[in-house]
């Protein structure tokens, strides 16, 4: 008997050992609830901040245009709205661009050896800092676009797009900038989602005698829709939250104007713009407008994943 | 017998074909930029390259002689991405442990895997702005308000979602009769993840590390206002808790200079943070895919 409980003694850790295990466990929790930890943090920090402007303004800051330190009316609509155009439209030319590339990367078009090129090619361009890209944007895409531009604006003037007279930086260019940004996005996780389709879907397709595009446009893309779609959303997260480049080349003016060949604004390029030198109530404001941004790429990235998840398993 | 041979006039062969140039004029568009930008960055940043340009301070903008170096910046990215290294590495490592070798798939776990989601997705001017309302405005920092800590604050809360992400995945992909025959041989957790786990996901570990730094090491955004710039060498640990220079915020205020000194000089920086970035991020393409060649199963 005394025996047996000596040896059933020897079978546990010595306490040093559990201990040590247990503070591991904690440790490794602890850590890993710092995500939620930052996460609720900015979302308190910037709402707090932004309480003085959200009280005094309420939603009637979303929809006025005036941003005026010295008479202390601030309204965020032209930097909204900029947001929203330019990141849109830059996806919608994005998209077909990109999805394009994906399906001929993933196609057997060309050799294999030159598919992968292409494909890890745009996959490092992903990794150019995006200030470079504005850097790039100010001294080759404005003047080489400038002549395209006045094209643009004395032949489609009469559109209320075109319909302000180019001067150097403005809203057309972000969304160029954007669109170099975007396609890599796109682009990799379009061909991910591509590669993802098991083959027997195409096999099958080619079996009862479709065609190469017959069986993309059927077959394929809607297999690969719903990480495409993922994609897509994620680079619209991207496009609204982008900050250098568009503020490097937008032009920075508060004044709304429907033309995208005027400057514009976007939120995130009035945050870079004024939040160094602000103060008083603006400081609010801009706080206000840095919350209505992490709303929009919120929910933009929640329905991204939320969408991932309800369709990935289909196949 | 002609039904069996191609048929070009074919409607759906007319239309393949359509199809077919049309993705390869999208690649076209989309890829010649692409060319034409990174050859135009290397071509024209590595053309300002001098020796005097990695020792020399920048001289203000305004007077149209020589631009001087970029060396504050350089070492001042250098000094930022480590601290955000510091921070976001330890706290991402051990978040990504826990939630591969720890959790059991409960709410908790669903939760912090959503938020690391999240948190990547978050625009990275917001983490400045967070970092600027939680340091530098209440300067707790020990008084101090625009620093090179709390620029490198900002920077990890950007890499803290790359490194859990690429830990749990790494994580993950250890098979799982490793850890029965470490746990069944009497080795504890912590030894089993510290001695058998983590080792033998290193590398796929390190590699997503490194390509997380190498992407904050550009990130321009969230140091504008929290580390701000600095004109002048660093030369001691109090500088620290001062502004402090870093090559993307060098290539954005000198952008918008109107003098050609300037501007040249923040080619010569997008040169050398492009190079250093893509170097990074070829090379560790190039370890990814020999592990994978190598790995046993």
């Amino acid at each position: 008997m005394e025996e047996k409980l000596t040896l059933f003694k020897n079978r546990k850790r010595f306490g040093i050992e559990r201990n040590i295990d247990i503070i591991f466990k904690n440790t490794a929790l602890v850590l890993s609830s710092f995500v939620a930890i930052i996460l609720l943090g900015i979302i308190l920090v910037v709402f707090f901040q932004s309480f003085e402007s959200f009280s005094r303004y309420g939603l009637k800051f979303l929809v006025t245009s005036e941003w005026n330190p010295v008479k202390d009316e601030y309204g965020a609509f032209t930097a909204i709205y900029g947001t929203l155009v330019t990141s849109f439209l830059s996806l919608l030319i994005t998209i077909p661009l990109g999805v394009g590339t994906a399906i001929f990367i993933t196609e057997d078009f060309v050799p294999k050896v030159f598919r992968e090129i292409i494909g890890s090619f745009v996959e490092l361009l992903a990794a150019i800092p995006s200030v470079v890209l504005g850097l790039w944007a100010i001294f080759v895409m404005e003047p080489f676009f400038r002549a395209f531009f006045v094209f643009l604006h004395n032949f489609f003037g009469w559109i209320p797009l075109f319909s302000t007279e180019p001067t150097g930086r403005n809203s057309l260019l972000a969304i160029l900038i954007l669109v170099v940004m975007l396609l890599p996005i796109v682009t990799s996780i379009a061909r991910d989602s591509l590669n993802q389709v098991p083959k027997k879907l195409r096999n099958a397709a080619y079996g009862i005698g479709a065609s190469r595009w017959k069986t993309i446009f059927s077959v394929i893309l809607p297999a690969a829709l719903s990480g495409i779609m993922a994609g897509v959303l994620l680079a619209l997260g991207r496009a609204m939250g982008e900050t250098m480049a568009v503020t490097m080349i937008i032009g920075n003016s508060n004044a709304f104007s429907w033309s995208l060949l005027s400057p514009g604004y976007t939120i995130s390029s009035m945050l870079a713009n004024q939040f160094g030198e602000a103060d008083g109530s603006q400081v609010s404001s801009l706080f206000y407008a840095a919350f209505i941004l992490m709303i929009l790429s919120l929910v933009v990235n929640i329905f991204a994943q939320w969408l991932v998840k309800k369709f990935s398993l289909k196949y | 017998m002609k039904s069996l041979y191609y048929q070009k006039r074919l409607s759906r062969n007319i239309g393949d074909k359509f199809f077919t140039s049309l993705s390869v004029i999208c690649s076209l568009i989309a890829i010649l930029p692409l060319i034409f930008l990174v050859t135009y960055i290397l071509y024209k940043g590595g053309s300002q390259i001098t020796p005097e340009l990695f020792t020399l301070e920048p001289n203000p903008p305004g007077d149209d002689l020589d631009a001087g170096g970029i060396n504050p910046a350089l070492i001042g990215t250098l000094i930022i991405t480590t601290i955000a290294s510091i921070i976001a590495i330890p706290v991402g490592v051990g978040g990504g442990i826990y939630l591969a070798e720890y959790s059991k798939g409960g709410a908790f776990s669903r939760f912090i895997r959503f938020g690391v989601n999240v948190l990547a997705g978050v625009p990275s001017i917001i983490a400045g702005v967070f970092i600027y309302a939680l340091i530098v405005s209440t300067k707790i920092l020990f008084g101090s308000m625009y620093s090179g800590l709390a620029g490198g604050m900002a920077l990890s809360i950007l890499m803290l979602p790359t490194v859990i992400k690429t830990t749990d995945e790494g994580l993950k992909l250890v098979p799982n009769e490793l850890r029965y025959a470490s746990l069944g041989v009497g080795a504890s957790m912590y030894t089993t993840i510290l001695k058998v786990t983590l080792p033998s996901a290193f590398r796929s570990i390190a590699t997503g590390v490194v390509l997380g730094i190498a992407r904050a090491a550009g990130e321009t955004a969230p140091l504008i206002f929290t580390a701000l710039f600095s004109y002048y060498y660093i030369t001691g640990f109090g500088d620290l808790f001062y502004e402090m220079g870093s090559l993307a915020v060098l290539i954005y205020n000198f952008a918008l200079e109107p003098y050609d000194a300037q501007n040249k000089l923040a080619w010569a920086a997008s040169f050398i943070l492009v190079l250093s970035i893509l170097s990074v991020n070829i090379f560790s393409r190039i370890l990814a895919a020999f592990t994978e060649k190598t790995k046993r199963v």
